[in-house]
């Protein structure tokens, strides 16, 4: 199973999409450590130089995350930077089935409870989800909170199986 | 108990559930492309699994950058050509015979009703236009798709769209769908199938049914779906006559899919298009759509015909039909892509690709290059682009670029004027 959880990065903005994560001309890249350095460079007010996002282990945004394209590229963009866990109010669904094939954790949580997680965008936010008892706990100076998740039982096994393609060799 | 058409291709298609709500399914086609096919290929070489389930189910094109532009292009194109000869997969399309995968597929006849269809590509849902359930899915999904021949998904809710009324002159499939977008929103069919019914529907050719079914995704959509019916067996009879004694037979086979009647739908959407403007994009969402009277007056840098929403024969034609006779604005690139050989060989004896080449359009070959930003056609920041693609995502078509996606109708117009220009002012000219 991959690490997860640590600095945080806070996206506020809905709707993100896959050329904002990784711009389509490095598509023709055929490994995966080369989109390393181009995570989020379209992405308007984001810089990816800065220390808040070289150092994040988890990012947390808002609704329809990761819509547009099917490119893997966008959690392996992630993957590359250490980023294994996105959390939103929504994802698309081949992003967040690309997170979870990948072995990576796409938690989707009510829109409440996303602003409770963004009430701790201090620049000091860390999370770590418990991955047995399906919760995250956010530390910040402003203080830690414990916020439950569900995340579907196949989704749950992939993340435990290091991703889909073991899994299925395993059963088909 | 009654179906939706998904709800029967995934009780037809169902290999395993793992866990309750995971359905495990049979795919009978997996397509694969040079952009995201060459890691999955890579993966299964390292992983000392270097099989493919079916030679025969999968279906191989390099499309996306073709002819290759640099090194890197020409080297995901060659891992793919020699994964498809080392593994004696026949549909394999290079140079010469390419184009875009949704259009040269169906083209091809490799789609039919009741089909479960992957694809490493997110407008995969174009080949729902057949009855299929035709679903886009990352690079690991496709890995094991190849390997094993099945993909997992949720099953999905439906929701139907009813579009009825009179289509207005200068008012096609991708201005309805653009209207459909607006209604539902970029997340509006996440994890849903959009159906598409009405009498409007059922008079679209087989092209138009695509254009919709095409931009599901924009919505969120898992897949497009259209009831298979005669036009579908006219359009696939060269491929099924064989199996069925005469079309009418083909129209009862293929009617076992239709959703059945009281089946349940997540949401019922009733789309007039009586009176309806042509519709044009105003942002960076596919959902920001405007009536073109709105949008009209808007400079543009580039107008681009093409793409496997809007490159097909029937497209072209649209086009063709304003622009005969007629040069477009000095100001404006001009560039059309038909989207496979065929289309391309059709237009030129039917004289539209010299309507194109007399109004000062380029003509370029079949590929998706210009619609993601590849190659031919990529803008320099700051300038616009009138569309007929899909997806008009900020740096979609080049880092800094503005897109307005359009029909092909507004796209010759606007080319005319230098500027977005509503048809309904023009009139069209007869082709031969
Ligand atoms: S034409 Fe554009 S949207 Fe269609 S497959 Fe090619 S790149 Fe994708």
């Amino acid at each position: 199973m991959k690490a997860f959880g640590g600095k945080v990065l806070f996206l506020d903005r809905s709707d993100i999409n896959t050329d904002e994560i990784i711009p389509a001309k490095y598509l023709t890249e055929i490994t995966k450590e080369a989109l390393k350095p181009h995570m989020l460079e379209d992405l308007k007010g984001f810089d990816p130089q800065a220390p808040e996002s070289r150092n994040a282990r988890v990012v947390v945004t808002r609704a329809n995350f990761g819509c547009g394209s099917s490119r893997e590229h966008a959690p392996w963009v992630f993957e590359m930077n250490d980023i294994n866990v996105v959390i939103a109010s929504s994802f698309a669904r081949i992003f967040r089935q690309n997170m979870f094939n990948c072995g990576m954790l796409a938690i989707e949580l009510p829109e409440d409870a996303i602003s409770s997680l963004f009430r701790h965008n201090d620049g000091t936010a860390e999370i770590t989800p418990d991955f047995r008892n399906d919760t995250l706990t956010i530390i910040s100076r402003r203080g830690r909170d414990t916020v439950p998740y569900r995340i579907a039982k196949f989704d749950k096994a992939l993340v435990e199986a290091g991703g889909w393609v073991d899994f299925a060799d395993a059963k088909y | 108990m009654a179906l939706t058409l998904a709800e029967k291709i995934f009780k037809s298609h169902l290999r395993d559930e793992p866990f309750p709500g995971t359905k495990v399914l049979d795919i009978d086609v997996v397509m694969c492309h040079e952009i995201t096919t060459p890691i999955a290929i890579n993966d299964l070489v390292a992983r000392g699994k270097d099989r493919v389930f079916d030679p025969n189910k999968i279906k191989v094109v390099i499309d996306h950058v073709t002819p290759a532009k640099d090194t890197k292009t020409a080297q995901q194109g060659k891992i793919l050509r020699d994964w498809a000869h080392r593994h004696q997969i026949k549909d394999f399309f290079d140079i010469g015979r390419n184009g875009v995968c949704h259009v040269l597929f169906p083209e091809q006849g490799f789609i039919r009703p009741g089909y479960t269809v992957i694809m490493g590509d997110s407008h995969t849902c174009t080949h729902g236009a057949f009855g299929a359930f035709a679903a886009g899915v990352g690079t690991t999904d496709l890995e094991v798709g190849i390997l094993k021949g099945v993909c997992a998904f949720r099953e999905p809710k439906t929701i139907r769209i009813n579009v009825n009324g009179t289509v207005p002159e200068g008012v096609y499939a991708k201005d309805i769908i653009l209207r459909i977008i607006r209604e539902l929103t970029v997340k509006g069919a996440t994890d849903c199938v959009i159906e598409f019914q009405g009498e409007v529907v059922r008079k679209m050719s087989m092209e138009s049914r695509m254009t919709l079914c095409n931009m599901a995704i924009e919505a969120g959509g898992t897949s497009g779906i259209c009831m298979p019916d005669g036009v579908t067996v006219a359009y696939l009879w060269p491929f099924i006559s064989s199996e069925y004694p005469d079309k009418k037979a083909a129209r009862r086979d293929f009617r076992k899919w239709w959703s059945d009647r009281g089946c349940s739908y997540v949401k019922v959407v009733d789309i007039d298009v009586t009176g309806m403007e042509p519709q044009v994009t105003s942002g960076y969402k596919p959902d920001e759509v405007k009536g073109v009277s709105e949008m009209a007056g808007t400079p543009v840098d580039q107008v681009y015909i093409g793409s496997c929403t809007n490159g097909r024969l029937e497209d072209l034609r649209i086009a063709a039909q304003y622009l005969k006779g007629k040069t477009i604005a000095p100001s404006v690139r001009g560039i059309v892509s038909p989207a496979t050989p065929k289309i391309f060989r059709d237009a030129d004896r039917l004289g539209i690709i010299r309507i194109f080449m007399d109004a000062g359009f380029c003509v370029t070959n079949p590929t998706c290059g210009a619609c993601l930003g590849m190659s031919n056609g990529v803008l320099a920041p700051g300038e616009v682009c009138a569309s007929t693609t899909n997806r008009n995502f900020n740096g979609r078509m080049g880092k800094g670029g503005m897109v307005h996606l359009m029909s092909p109708a507004v796209a010759a117009v606007t080319a005319l004027e230098g500027k977005i220009t509503d048809p309904r002012h023009y009139r069209k000219e007869k082709l031969r």
